[in-house]
């Protein structure tokens, strides 16, 4: 198994009132209520975590980026994932992921990805995203084009990672004279390359054409079997027999010596009021040409519904679903065998603090974490054969699968019905 | 009166007008949430015109004009639009354009004012307003931006409010959340940023060598009045009339004053009297 730790680095020293009186707590959020002075604080007590992480023995490091919002503090993946690259020794480190479409130069990311991974000494998981939509508006890029760009910006990354320059790159949304970046990466042919998200058929499916492991983010336990079989069916379709060397899963997670203290704690994974991108409009969350088609109608109605405020379920049922475990290292490492084998991941992110946990709590959850959680997982995933993608040195993508190892594909419409878009919906609501 | 419905093919793209009434040719571009169907003010001006309400391609829907796929820009749009006029050998025609409409109109009478009578832009976007700013749709719902283009509330329900008060139902029918939700991702393809202006447009407003006509709701809430006082300026040979007591959609909000306005503008102008004696 590989273990990560992961922590959305909140700015949790805002007026939670405020968020309340507005009623959303992203995008248009007043960055008045944002206090330096405790940024640096909670960004440099994030810091002493990470080195803990990678000192208890945590296999990696999960990064991620948001903007506009108070439920995370890092607003450029690649300064974090610079800072771990050079103080951590042993833990890779997972970016979850570049959003390559919301920037406008995926050179840049190709630069940044190549010198995080000398500088880590072959660290990196250089995953990739295409940024909730209202990363598209916080950052003004095109969401109609979001997936477009996120497609060429792909083709060009990888083109850039594994080819000799210099080449020229005309395409639709990017176009460069000269493509000769003086960065180049250190793992060979490139890192490998992981795709989050929390349920979007469509990039679930492009995952598996690319031969990514797909990162579910949080999505409800009982869902997982259904995002696996889209997952599992492209893949198929392409060749190969997905496992779980193709499959991670977020989950929060946090433990204490004292259980009760341990959920109390946890009672924090619903501090912006369990929203974990926090509350937006789904106008923000997912602009028009944004979404799927198929999806068009239900979100329309979505945005012009006066539905305000949090669409989250209470604490105790998430607790009781598993979408939140918390407890002393034995009733944690409980339930996560249920989850280890209802979901059969083979990339775990343990989601360790949010909110106000303090530093000290957090600090403490790490080391639990360390001293008796991971070692009961890796016993559990040896014994549930859930093998990760490097314990197996398993193909890094697709393009990079000697063809005589693909399975001769019968029919090429092996795409099934798309049905997977209102389980979506489900969620959103 | 009778309308039908015309799908000319231009640039392979189909593009679907209504079109009604009789007399010389005028042509409607819509605002950027759509062409709501044959409306009062097409009604209106087909007393006096043989009015061609056109979806501007991208818009209307799965029925309306089929969508460019390579568009980028509301050039792109207005370019077609001026395909289209020749196609279908229009020209010399009456053009209105509403608010995003506006812009489109304002950016073909620059590259072929010989295809216009005259330019009437109604709320036009477009320019950069210096001290307001253009109410941004992407930052609110599709319903709460069309409401902010009326002065009063009533008017945007006799429109789009077609279920009730039905607490259950959105106001709005399945058929006009979908065609809201199109229009809009067809202006985020084509205005998502600059938003609703385009830098190289004023300079070249000073070619346009037609007569112009400037009108501007007076409570307009989404294009600042500032910006007619611009276009006004910025064009040869253009006058500005005011409709009190409107908002930024005079054409659904105020039809007959619109049509008051552009009738009574055409006919006291050169090219107007010939229109006169024809519908005489």
């Amino acid at each position: 198994m590989f273990l990560s730790y992961f922590t959305e680095q909140p700015m949790s020293a805002y007026p939670a009132d405020e968020g309340l009186k507005e009623g959303f707590t992203s995008v248009m959020f007043s960055n008045k209520y944002y206090d330096p002075a405790e940024g640096s604080r909670l960004f440099n007590e994030r810091i002493e975590e990470y080195k803990l992480a990678d000192q208890v023995g945590f296999d990696g490091i999960m990064v991620n980026e948001h903007h506009n919002a108070p439920f995370c503090m890092q607003a450029r993946i690649t300064v974090m994932s610079s800072i771990l690259a050079a103080i951590t020794e042993r833990a890779k480190i997972v970016q979850l992921g570049n959003p390559l479409p919301t920037y406008d130069s995926p050179l840049m990311f190709a630069e940044e990805i190549a010198m995080i991974d000398m500088i880590s000494k072959g660290r990196l998981v250089a995953g990739i995203v295409r940024g909730a939509g209202q990363e598209s508006v916080c950052l003004n890029a095109n969401p109609a084009y979001n997936r477009e760009r996120f497609n060429e910006a792909h083709d060009l990354l990888v083109k850039t990672m594994t080819d000799d320059g210099p080449f020229s790159w005309e395409g639709e949304h990017f176009q460069y004279r000269v493509v000769n970046p003086w960065a180049r990466v250190l793992q060979k042919p490139h890192p490998r390359i992981w795709v989050p998200g929390v349920f979007s058929a469509e990039t679930i499916r492009w995952a598996a054409e690319h031969r990514y492991p797909y990162i579910s983010l949080n999505t409800p336990l009982h869902l997982t079997g259904e995002l696996w079989q889209i997952y599992d069916q492209a893949a198929r379709a392409c060749g190969y027999e997905p496992g779980p060397e193709n499959r991670g899963y977020l989950l929060r997670v946090h433990v204490q010596e004292d259980g009760d203290k341990a959920r109390e704690n946890a009672r924090e994974f619903m501090w912006m009021q369990g929203e974990f991108t926090g509350i937006g409009h789904p106008y923000w969350v997912s602009p028009s040409g944004y979404g799927s088609s198929a999806r068009r109608l239900d979100y329309a109605k979505m945005a012009n519904s006066e539905v305000r405020g949090s669409r989250a379920a209470p604490f105790e049922k998430q607790l009781a679903a598993r979408e939140i475990v918390a407890g002393t290292p034995d009733e944690v490492i409980a339930e996560l065998r249920v989850v280890l084998e209802t979901c059969r991941p083979s990339i775990l992110m343990l989601w360790g603090n949010d909110g106000g946990v303090t530093h000290d709590d957090s600090r403490r959850c790490i080391e639990l974490m360390g001293t008796e959680v991971l070692p009961a997982l890796r016993d559990m995933g040896d014994e549930l054969g859930l093998h990760d993608p490097f314990e197996l040195d398993s193909p890094i993508s697709l393009a990079l699968t000697p063809p005589d190892e693909l399975n001769p594909v019968e029919s090429d419409d092996a795409r099934p019905e798309d049905t997977s878009d209102s389980t979506a919906l489900k969620m959103f609501r | 009166m009778a309308m039908q419905t015309v799908t000319t093919t231009v640039a392979g793209l189909g593009m679907r007008e209504f079109a009604g009434g009789s007399g010389d040719p005028l042509v409607m571009l819509h605002h950027s949430f759509g062409n709501p169907g044959w409306m009062p003010i097409h009604e209106a001006l087909a007393e006096h015109y043989t009015v061609h309400a056109l979806d501007l391609p991208g818009y209307g829907g799965d029925e309306g004009s089929e969508r460019p796929d390579w568009a980028r820009h509301p050039r792109d749009l207005a370019l077609l639009v001026g395909q289209w006029l020749r196609a279908k050998d229009l020209g010399p025609v009456e053009l209105v354009g509403c608010g995003f409409g506006g812009w489109v109109a304002a950016e073909l009478a620059t590259m072929a004012p010989e295809l216009l009578k005259q330019l009437i832009l109604v709320g036009a976007a477009g320019l950069l307003p210096e001290q307001g700013r253009i109410y941004d749709q992407f930052l609110v719902s599709h319903s709460n931006y069309v409401q902010a283009a009326f002065s009063r509330l009533e008017a945007y329900d006799a429109i789009f409010s077609s279920n009730g008060d039905n607490p259950d139902e959105l106001p709005m029918s399945d058929d006009t959340l979908l065609v809201w939700d199109m229009n809009r991702e067809m202006t985020t393809r084509v205005a998502w940023k600059p938003y609703m202006y385009n830098r190289r447009l004023r300079p070249l407003l000073g070619g346009v060598n037609v007569p112009a006509l400037v009108v501007w709701g007076d409570k307009d809430e989404v294009v600042p009045m500032e910006c007619a006082h611009a276009y006004v300026d910025a064009l040869p040979d253009a006058r500005l009339e005011i409709v009190p007591d409107c908002g930024h959609a005079v054409d659904l909000e105020a039809p007959e004053s619109l049509a008051a306005i552009i009738t009574s503008d055409t006919a006291t102008s050169g090219g107007a009297a010939q229109i006169t004696g024809g519908a005489d």
